[in-house]
């Protein structure tokens, strides 16, 4: 039944300005031309010039690699490390007799590294490969000639094909609609994957198509479609169809593009005109980035520093060992006889010392490889994949409703996610949880509703007011009902009919009535409960219409021309059924800012209701309208500084006169096809939209998802930057920013727009080069005016808001460092209606413009462009679409989770990465420093100074799991004090862990360490007899001993520099040592065969001897006061911020409040965004109106 | 914070079914050690631990560092250079012709008084210096498997050049090391009385049971045109032949002792030795200088003061230290969590 009353709906005829119909432009006549090429046989894809055409498939990849390229590829990128082609080239070597060890342990760490990342590659891979697989198989219902429609999958469909796509389902591919279930041929689509947006948009097909309504008239059905090449360009599209000996243009109007839905019809046809890679969406996407975060890439150039020395500590070597063998034979007497120098191959011979020295330096940088830990990779990766699974298996980031925990889905990002500088966030889906709550009005200057809002909620517990949680089991004990989508009004005073008893009940009725009428929204009988829903084209609409009917003005029934509430007499006390004329609409649309109907009641009365934004409703209002002007405002402020989205509500009574002369001028302005028909129509609309009465204003919260506002405030006292990017108009977006405490009164906007007078009178011109450059110098003139405000005032923090359009121009080369300087000035930017690609853009105009690390977060496929550009992306994987979270690098279900993440996390990981690279860095020069002054003893002839398998066990068994563990569970502060001091994530964002002293301290560290042990040892144990038995020191016992030090050295230096010791951390350290022993005597009871000179040297050599106990004792400990002393004093004197967690922590003071403030607030720097800021503010203002009091007479 | 969110998650699931359990649910299973719960001791490095370790260091090293001076200087170490002296006045000039003239008789007689008593066992080294026995085409220039087992005396890998005989057979022991075996000898007389010396068991036991083996024995060795060190008795098995053995085990560093033998027998004080030694070793080519040692040894072994003067350095100077934190300790303070240390306070970056 209901579809049958829908489908007599022309619609087309009720809206007034949308769908126009379209007109041959200027455009059309580049059909054919270059750039215009596409020719679509509708119906006929077999016809021999389709087949010609030659047009991609509709098979979408997103993945990286193919089978094919899967090897070269991957191993290609392996070897974009600097460090993989180093071993590579001396695992080569290694297998020549230049090597001073043997090639097994050369090349197989770098087989084992290189495999294990590239399995980790394919793994990733495979899962896309999976999605895409679900994604292309996806069926549709496609014209297979007869007027038969067959299932068919989306990836065979093909350029020409007609498809029958229902309701609810995504369109397959780009198409060009022919008709729908509806008369008119329009049909509703969501866009919400494509640019974010919720509320519905229509499009409408030709009206010479719009009768094919049946599967069967497509049976003879031929055109030929022609348009435009596909480009990334969403909201454009140019095509003519030939259809019948007759061209007819096509505009985006007719353009239903993939990855958007169906909604509020049954069905529509449409002809295939871009498949696979050529559609807009596809068009839109970028390849997948391989990210890389900033350490790691820092790491690498720590590495060629690394190799510079190593290659010139070879050179070095290589000269004096070059000198040392051309000495050899001088004047043919040999000198170094005992080498026989007359008697050898090119390695060692004096006679062409030149080619020796530089064999010699192939083998030095084989030997010093221990420079260059190639165990850092795969530890790394190990150690950020037991990141990921302690990130998975938060428990504190996982959402009960939504059965999701946190999904980090690559892990090399996880200490990038401790430096964020800039979060730059998708509003709908992600701030907010897309859904409207009616939750307050204002009628004749009275304040209605009780309703709670996140930020005040958020404000309250921030100035610990007791009376939210007196509140809140109060509210639940009051609603025993279930909680009604769209409505969370709460006021007695007019709830349950009580409004007639308000002294104003006259206005009341008239407010609710015009809630109820003035909209577009169709209701929905449920037939078995009677119970009726709306299907609005947004979601405020729906709320407004939802209220009125919990109010008791309940919208049951649309025709064509009338609409039908029920509503409650007050003078009988019972419900009767009203029905309404409508007569016109005047939709809303952004420059307007309003919506009007024209109605007339039963009685003939006509009335004129109209609901608009504050800005052009108050201008609007008749003299004697104005009853309540002052405190509405007054009212509306304070709405709108709870983060409520308001509108004003106003309606007049029309005399019979002067409805004919507006509705003649309208039809007049509607019936034209003149180019100025839309601005004739605008004018009627405008000349009848005036002296209106005030009735009231609705207060609806966009509802912010649980938290936002705190986790907001966190980031921002985190010293985050957050950026909003957002597809909706900029007054939700401005309104979104007050609900987040991204914006808040007293704040000066800078706004940039292109909604000014001069720009579009040159639009109606349609002068394009002329309105790009005075769009240009407006939007330069505008961002320097921003600037000089910017620069003038020194106090107050600013906020920026541009609009997509002048995005556009602001992003362009010569403007947009110009724009970057405007909006880092700024405390809070906001972008609204930007496209997807804009929004790309502004996220790598920020990474690039900066340098700094930047985190984009949507829910969205519009959000994906953006977060494949950040150097993070997090994906909020509640919503349904998954391709947000098939992009992002992390999944998290709530917005709010990313101050754990961040905070917590992130810092823990960046500290952990940083700690552990600059570890692994000390360590492996500690190890190489020995090697190389052992070298300067033997004349740098390249012999080792240990066995070949202590050397390789060195990174693997003796070190390796005691910085593993460290990397997967240090923790410098418990997650509770890194939320409470939200100022230690600076030392990430500063980088105050990684940066060069630190590195380098680091390394001097090690250098110095290798150094002690090396010549503690040496001197320690020289020439003399090393135990009672007389035996002195040969050259295993000083390599085994020397060995134990630096493993001694380095567990214990680990040990130190850790704050968190578990039974792990305990196992692994003195686990390491202990093992070294047990190898030990493991290695030295293998026949010599196998151990060679290790044999039996610890058993028979080194442990009756107390002088090597006595000797490692002493050079543990001396090697390490130095440190020890070094951050005695750091600790003392020059603690970082961690360092002062760390003490409060230990002294007992970090339960003590008042203490804990006292450091806070003398250490955090101010902040100008967030629900502090805001408490800030407010009490500032106060203190000022308080002072100004006193001051005033 | 916590309690806010569970709160807050709570009624606004509105339908009641939140609290019962869901089958399949994702939900991470709670325990320490996936929450990075564990319990934990988070060290810090407090004045008062960094003083306490400081002074047990000192309180541990000290005493550690007086014995081991003490051991140390307890050894009686006599040091004789001789690589100079015993070249006659006349060859000074050609040391390397002298050595290499096989036609002199090498026989060089020296004098050593002993400076205090010393008890046996008294180990006699020879000191070589500036002798890259660690030099890689040294180390590597020997075979352990034809060392160690009879069968495979053919087995000469990496032996170049003193690998095979001229006539081809395979040298045992092949190699550098070998080849260059020392060999000057010494003999030591008290008063007119042979003091023998003990050159049993001077190398190591495992050397002798596993590294060389008991039937191997030398062969075509030091045949070449080029006479290397020392030749070795073919008709003792190289486990015997304890000189190579003691001196195929390396030395790490370019000076080096090692074991000659053992004198078992006391002396006194001003006793005399006198030393026939043969003076045959090269080491005039590469200015290396020789030395006879004789040193007793202590619990620490021989003698050298390294490491007691360090550990009573270190010891020293952690008693420094921790005075001096003691004294900081007590004089300034530290302000707790004074955010002026902060780098980012002092120059505050954006706005």
């Amino acid at each position: 039944m209901a579809r049958g009353r829908r489908r007599k709906l022309l619609w087309s005829k009720l809206y007034t300005f949308a769908c126009g119909t379209s007109k041959f432009e200027a455009d059309h006549s580049h059909i054919g031309g270059p750039g215009f090429s596409r020719v679509a046989f509708a119906n006929e894809p077999d016809c021999f010039d389709a087949v010609n055409q030659n047009y991609g498939s509709n098979y979408v990849s997103t993945t990286k690699y193919t089978v094919a390229t899967f090897f070269p590829k991957s191993l290609f990128e392996q070897f974009r490390r600097v460090a993989n082609i180093y071993f590579l080239f001396t695992g080569c070597l290694s297998f020549t007799s230049l090597a001073p060890y043997s090639a097994i342990s050369a090349i197989l760490p770098l087989i084992v590294v290189i495999g294990a990342t590239m399995v980790k590659e394919a793994i990733e891979d495979w899962r896309r490969y999976q999605q895409d697989i679900e994604v292309n198989n996806r069926k549709v219902k496609v014209h297979h000639g007869g007027g038969k429609f067959e299932y068919k999958e989306w990836k065979n469909l093909r350029v020409g094909d007609i498809v029958k796509v229902e309701k609810d389902k995504f369109f397959p591919a780009d198409l060009v609609m022919l008709s729908s279930s509806f008369d008119d041929g329009i049909c509703y689509v969501e866009t919400m994957n494509l640019d974010g947006e919720t509320n519905l948009k229509m499009k409408q097909a030709l009206d010479v198509s719009s009768d094919l309504q049946s599967d069967s008239s497509f049976q003879n059905f031929r055109a030929i479609i022609k348009c435009e090449d596909p480009n990334a360009s969403l909201y454009t599209f140019v095509g003519t169809m030939e259809y019948g000996d007759q061209q007819y243009p096509l505009s985006p109007q007719q353009l239903l593009l993939r990855d958007s839905k169906l909604r509020n019809t049954d069905y529509i046809y449409g002809v295939v005109v871009f498949t696979g890679h050529d559609t807009k969406v596809m068009q839109n996407a970028m390849n997948p980035p391989s990210k890389r975060s900033k350490i790691e890439r820092k790491m690498d150039k720590l590495i060629y520093l690394l190799m510079g020395a190593l290659v010139l500590i070879s050179l070095i070597g290589s000269v004096i060992f070059g000198i040392a063998t051309s000495e050899d034979i001088q004047d043919g007497k040999m000198k170094r006889w005992y080498l026989r120098p007359d008697d050898t191959k090119n390695t060692f011979d004096p006679k062409n010392a030149d080619v020796a020295a530089i064999l010699h330096f192939l083998t030095a940088m084989i030997l010093y490889s221990y420079f260059i830990p190639i165990s850092l990779y795969v530890s790394i990766e190990i150690v950020k994949v037991l990141q990921t699974i302690f990130i998975n298996q938060d428990i504190q980031m996982y959402h009960e409703e939504s059965d999701k925990p946190a999904h980090a889905r690559t892990s090399n990002l996880n200490e990038e996610l401790g430096q964020v500088d800039t979060v730059l966030s998708d509003k709908t889906g992600t701030l907010t949880c897309n859904s409207m709550e009616f939750i307050k009005c204002s009628i004749a200057g009275t304040p209605y509703g009780h309703g709670v809002t996140e930020v005040e909620r958020a404000m309250a517990r921030r100035k610990g007011s007791p009376l939210l949680e007196d509140e809140q089991p109060d509210e639940n004990h009051e609603h025993p009902k279930p909680t009604i989508k769209g409505f969370n009004f709460d006021d007695e005073r007019i709830m349950n009919g009580n409004w007639v008893n308000e002294p104003r009940s006259d206005i009341i009725r008239m407010f609710f009535r015009l809630l109820a009428i003035c909209h577009t929204a169709i209701p929905e009988v449920d037939e078995d409960t009677g119970k009726i829903s709306y299907e609005a084209e947004s979601p405020d609409e729906a709320a407004f219409v939802i209220a009125a009917r919990e109010i008791g003005f309940e919208f049951y029934q649309r025709t064509q021309t009338n609409i039908s509430i029920r509503e409650l007499d007050p003078v009988s006390g019972e419900r009767v059924q009203k029905t309404y004329k409508l007569l016109n609409v005047l939709e809303f649309n952004s420059s307007r800012k309003r919506m009007s109907v024209i109605v007339q009641d039963e009685e003939g009365k006509l009335l004129l209701l109209s609901k608009g934004a504050d800005s052009v409703m108050f201008e609007r209002l008749a003299r004697e309208g104005r009853n309540f002007e002052a405190k509405t405002k007054e009212q509306m402020h304070e709405y709108a500084d709870a983060g409520l989205r308001t509108l004003v509500l106003a309606y007049r009574e029309l005399d019979e006169e002067e409805y004919k002369k507006f509705n003649i001028n309208f039809m007049d302005a509607k019936n034209s096809i003149d180019a100025d028909r839309e601005e004739k129509i605008e004018e009627a609309a405008d000349s009848i939209e005036r002296n209106l009465v005030l009735l009231g204003a609705t207060a609806v919260e966009d509802k912010l998802q649980n938290g936002v506002p705190e986790c907001i405030d966190k980031l921002a006292q985190a010293g985050i930057k957050i950026w909003v990017l957002t597809g909706d108009k900029m007054e939700t977006a401005i309104n979104i920013g007050f609900a987040s405490s991204l914006l808040r009164q007293g704040m000066k906007q800078i706004i940039i727009t292109l909604e000014e007078p001069e720009i579009i009178r040159l639009e109606k011109e349609g002068n394009k080069e002329a309105i790009a450059k005075a769009s240009k110098d407006s939007v330069m003139s505008q961002i320097n005016k921003g600037k000089g405000l910017l620069s003038s005032s020194n106090d107050g923090s600013f906020a920026l808001i541009i609009d997509g359009k002048s995005l556009a121009y602001a992003l362009k080369d010569d403007v947009k460092n110009l724009f970057l300087q405007l909006a880092v000035g700024c405390a809070s930017v906001i972008c609204c209606r930007s496209s997807p690609k804009q929004k790309a853009l502004v996220t790598r105009l920020v990474k690039a413009g900066t340098g700094k690390v930047t985190l984009a977060i949507g829910d969205g496929a519009n959000d994906v462009g953006m977060l494949q550009e950040a150097d993070i992306g997090v994906g909020i994987s509640g919503a349904e679409g998954m391709q947000a979270v098939m992009a992002s690098d992390v999944a998290i279900s709530q917005f709010r989770f990313l101050e754990r993440l961040l905070l917590v996390h992130g810092h823990w990981c960046y500290r952990r990465i940083s700690s552990m690279i600059c570890y692994f860095f000390y360590k492996n020069l500690t190890f190489g420093v020995t090697i190389f002054l052992y070298e300067a003893y033997t004349s740098f002839s390249g012999q080792p100074a240990y066995n070949d398998w202590f050397m390789s066990f060195y990174n693997v068994f003796f070190t390796s799991l005691p910085v593993i563990a460290m990397g997967v569970f240090d923790q410098d502060v418990s997650p509770r004090l890194c939320l409470k001091f939200p100022m230690l994530y600076q030392e990430g964002v500063q980088n105050a862990l990684f940066n060069w002293p630190r590195i380098i301290g680091w390394m001097f560290n090690g250098v110095c360490n290798g150094v002690m042990v090396f010549f503690f040892c040496t001197t320690a144990l020289q020439h003399q007899a090393f135990r009672k038995g007389g035996e002195v020191v040969d050259f295993e016992i000083l390599g085994a001993t020397m060995y134990s030090c630096v493993v001694w050295v380095v567990n214990c230096q680990l040990a130190l520099s850790i704050s968190y010791f578990t039974i792990i951390q305990h196992i692994v350290i003195w686990g390491s040592i202990v093992v070294w022993y047990l190898f030990l005597l493991a290695y030295g009871a293998i026949t010599p065969t196998i151990s060679t000179s290790a044999f039996m040297v610890f058993i028979e050599g080194m442990a009756p001897s107390l002088s090597y106990w006595i000797t490692t004792l002493f050079v543990v400990i001396a090697t390490l006061i130095p440190y020890i002393v070094y951050s005695t004093l750091q600790m003392q004197f020059f603690p970082m911020y961690h360092n002062m967690i760390q003490w409060m922590r230990f002294d007992g003071h970090a339960n003590d409040p008042e203490y804990c403030q006292v450091v806070r607030q003398r250490s955090v720097r101010p902040t100008t965004v967030g629900v502090s800021a805001r408490i800030d503010a407010k009490v500032n203002q106060l203190a000022r109106k308080v002072h100004h009091a006193v001051h005033s007479p | 914070m916590n309690d806010y969110h569970g709160s807050a998650a709570g009624p606004s699931s509105g339908s009641g079914d939140g609290s019962a359990p869901r089958r399949n649910s994702k939900r991470p299973k709670y325990s320490k050690f996936t929450q990075q719960e564990l319990p934990a001791c988070k060290p810090i490095l407090t004045p008062r631990w960094v003083i306490s370790v400081l002074t047990l260091v000192g309180v541990v090293f000290v005493p550690i560092g007086v014995a081991s001076l003490m051991a140390s200087n307890n050894v009686v170490e006599i040091v004789d250079r001789y690589d100079a002296k015993c070249i006659p006045g006349n060859m000074s000039s050609d040391k390397v012709g002298y050595i290499q003239d096989d036609t002199i008789d090498k026989s060089c007689i020296r004098t050593l008084t002993v400076p205090k008593d010393m008890d046996q066992p008294i180990y006699v080294y020879y000191q070589l210096d500036n002798f890259y026995q660690n030099h890689r085409r040294y180390v590597k220039s020997r075979n352990d498997a034809q060392l160690r087992d009879s069968e495979q005396a053919d087995k000469t890998s990496g032996c170049d050049p003193e690998k095979n005989a001229r006539d081809g057979s395979p040298i045992v022991p092949c190699g550098l090391i070998a080849w260059s075996l020392f060999n000057d000898t010494y003999s030591f007389a008290l008063s007119g009385k042979i003091l023998t010396v003990n050159k049993k068991d001077i190398s190591w036991k495992s050397d002798r049971d596993h590294k060389f083996g008991k039937d191997v024995f030398p062969r075509n060795f030091q045949n070449g045109t080029l006479k290397g060190g020392a030749t070795l008795n073919p008709n003792i098995p190289l486990s015997d032949q304890e000189d190579l053995i003691v001196w195929m085990r390396t030395a790490a560093l370019p000076t080096f002792r090692k074991l000659y033998g053992r004198i078992e027998q006391d002396l006194k004080a001003n006793d005399t030795i006198t030393v026939t030694l043969k003076n045959n070793y090269n080491t005039y080519s590469f200015n290396g200088k020789k030395k006879l040692v004789l040193s007793t040894s202590s619990w620490l072994g021989g003698k050298n003061d390294f490491i007691g003067i360090a550990y009573l350095t270190v010891g020293g100077l952690c008693f420094f230290l921790a005075t001096a934190f003691t004294v900081v300790y007590l004089v300034k303070p530290r302000k707790l969590g004074d955010p002026s240390y902060l780098s980012w306070n002092r120059n505050p970056s954006g706005h």
